[in-house]
């Protein structure tokens, strides 16, 4: 099946499977990538600037109607939900917050999984709260493909465990095996 | 997850049923929001079809009321962004002190949080005497609330900090009298807004302003409606004056941008003297 789109999400403890997966990624991923991460207000440059630096793919700050290009890899900004469009582009809305959170990765995915369908693949890594499980569910409704981080590999393994109980996911990855399953995505 | 829920072709129909309805326009709304946020009252209100929901709106005009509040967000903070606020402080509040009487437009001002937080700048700065602050927004509901001048007294910790953190060195419960869970604010703030309904869609200029501040409203509109809502705002400033966006917005690449020179490092620009 094709990959057109992969969304990742996480919460604590998430950031040190990104940079341990980032390095492994191969230059020439022939679909997007975008990211949402909790975390606080006031720091965004600083996990995309970190994320750059551990890969040659092109890593920014998604920005408002900006189109999902190959190849590059979208993080979503601190304290605004990040939203995909059917014509392909990303929009902020700055509603209630999801599950406590803003970003919240059931926004994402839902809506990711509203336009790419049965060519999304989605992970949801190592967090402390359940939000990205119904989005993991909105992608299996459209059939997409479902992981998550492997629970016992996650600092804080509520958030893909309760992804893996409640979701007919098609696979738990640990972070050695995720670079070279982003790897075989490719087309 | 609800199992009924409104899909692309129904909400472009409703999108079209209303304009004609109502007069309200939504069609150059960004629509993964727009649909999000239709598909959560849809829910909320536990309609079973789509015709049931398209004729409860097209035959009483109240349940539109609640649509248009129910769907337009209204997510607010006093001093929200308080690096924003503090830009007005060190970069615009002394410019505008050289005017005679100073206007200003504070479009989709919804519940009214940042019009008090304006009210309480220009005070600090000697300004509120000779100023006054035109709060608008499409949502009537939102703006009858506005009106009290009176927000949760749980939400004043973080205002407080909001505060501090935009400059303010006063003490910030001393500008609103706490009562039971609600906390008013002074009314010398509220005797210089003006709330009215606005819409940035269809509604013209309605004067000339040396500060607009439109924040976290363009990221919900479609290019092309947000270019025609930047040139609104350029025909209702006069030259020198200054147009605020959100964190996440920007006019470069816009048809005005040429005649606008931003603040380094904020959403703030200046319009050049013609």
């Amino acid at each position: 099946m094709n990959c057109e789109a992969l969304f990742i999400g996480g919460s604590a403890g998430s950031l040190d499977v990104l940079l341990k997966v980032f390095p492994g990624l191969r230059a020439d991923i022939s679909f997007p990538i975008v990211i949402i991460v909790h975390r606080k207000r006031g720091t965004d440059s600083l996990l995309s600037d970190l994320l750059a630096s551990r890969t040659t793919l092109r890593v920014k700050e998604a920005e408002e109607k900006e189109a999902l290009e190959n190849g590059w890899v979208y993080i979503a900004p601190a304290d605004y939900h990040l939203l995909v469009e059917q014509t392909r582009t990303l929009s902020l809305d700055y509603s209630e917050k999801v599950n406590y959170s803003r970003p919240s990765i059931d926004v994402s995915f839902q809506t990711a999984a509203d336009v790419y369908r049965d060519k999304l693949i989605c992970i949801l890594l190592s967090g402390s709260n359940a939000d990205g499980v119904e989005g993991l569910q909105a992608v299996k409704a459209q059939d997409g493909r479902a992981f998550v981080q492997h629970p016992d590999t996650a600092q804080v393994p509520y958030m893909p465990a309760q992804g893996a109980e409640r979701v007919a996911i098609d696979g738990q990855l640990t972070p050695e095996e995720m670079a070279q399953f982003i790897n075989g995505l490719n087309t | 997850m609800t199992t009924h829920t409104i899909n692309d072709e129904q909400l472009e129909f409703l999108l079209s049923d209303l304009l004609e309805w109502y007069g309200y326009d939504f069609t150059d709304y960004t629509r993964a929001s727009l649909k999000r946020r239709v598909n959560r009252l849809f829910g909320l209100d536990k309609f079973v079809s789509f015709a049931e929901f398209r004729y409860r709106l097209q035959t009483d005009p109240i349940y539109f009321k609640r649509f248009v509040e129910q769907i337009t967000v209204n997510v607010t903070e006093m001093f929200r962004d308080p690096e924003f606020y503090s830009a007005l402080r060190k970069e615009v509040l002394p410019n505008l002190g050289t005017y005679p009487m100073i206007r200003i437009w504070l479009a989709g001002c919804s519940t009214g949080e940042e019009a008090y937080s304006m009210a309480i700048l220009l005070h600090e700065h000697n300004l509120l005497q000779k100023a006054l602050i035109y709060a608008t927004d499409l949502n009537p509901a939102v703006l009858e609330r506005a009106g009290r001048g009176t927000f949760p007294l749980a939400y004043m910790k973080q205002y407080s900090e909001n505060y501090i953190g935009s400059g303010g060195k006063n003490d910030f419960s001393a500008y609103y009298t706490a009562n039971y869970n609600s906390a008013k604010f002074d009314d010398l703030f509220r005797s210089k807004i003006i709330f009215s309904t606005h819409n940035l869609v269809s509604d013209h200029s309605f004067n000339e302003f040396q500060l607009i501040l439109c924040r976290n409203v363009l990221i919900y509109f479609e290019r092309n409606l947000q270019a025609k809502v930047l040139e609104l705002f350029d025909n209702s400033l006069e030259s020198l004056g200054y147009l605020a966006l959100g964190s996440k917005e920007t006019i470069d690449f816009t048809s005005i941008a040429k005649v606008y020179k931003r603040i380094p490092g904020q959403k703030i620009w200046r319009k050049r003297s013609s």
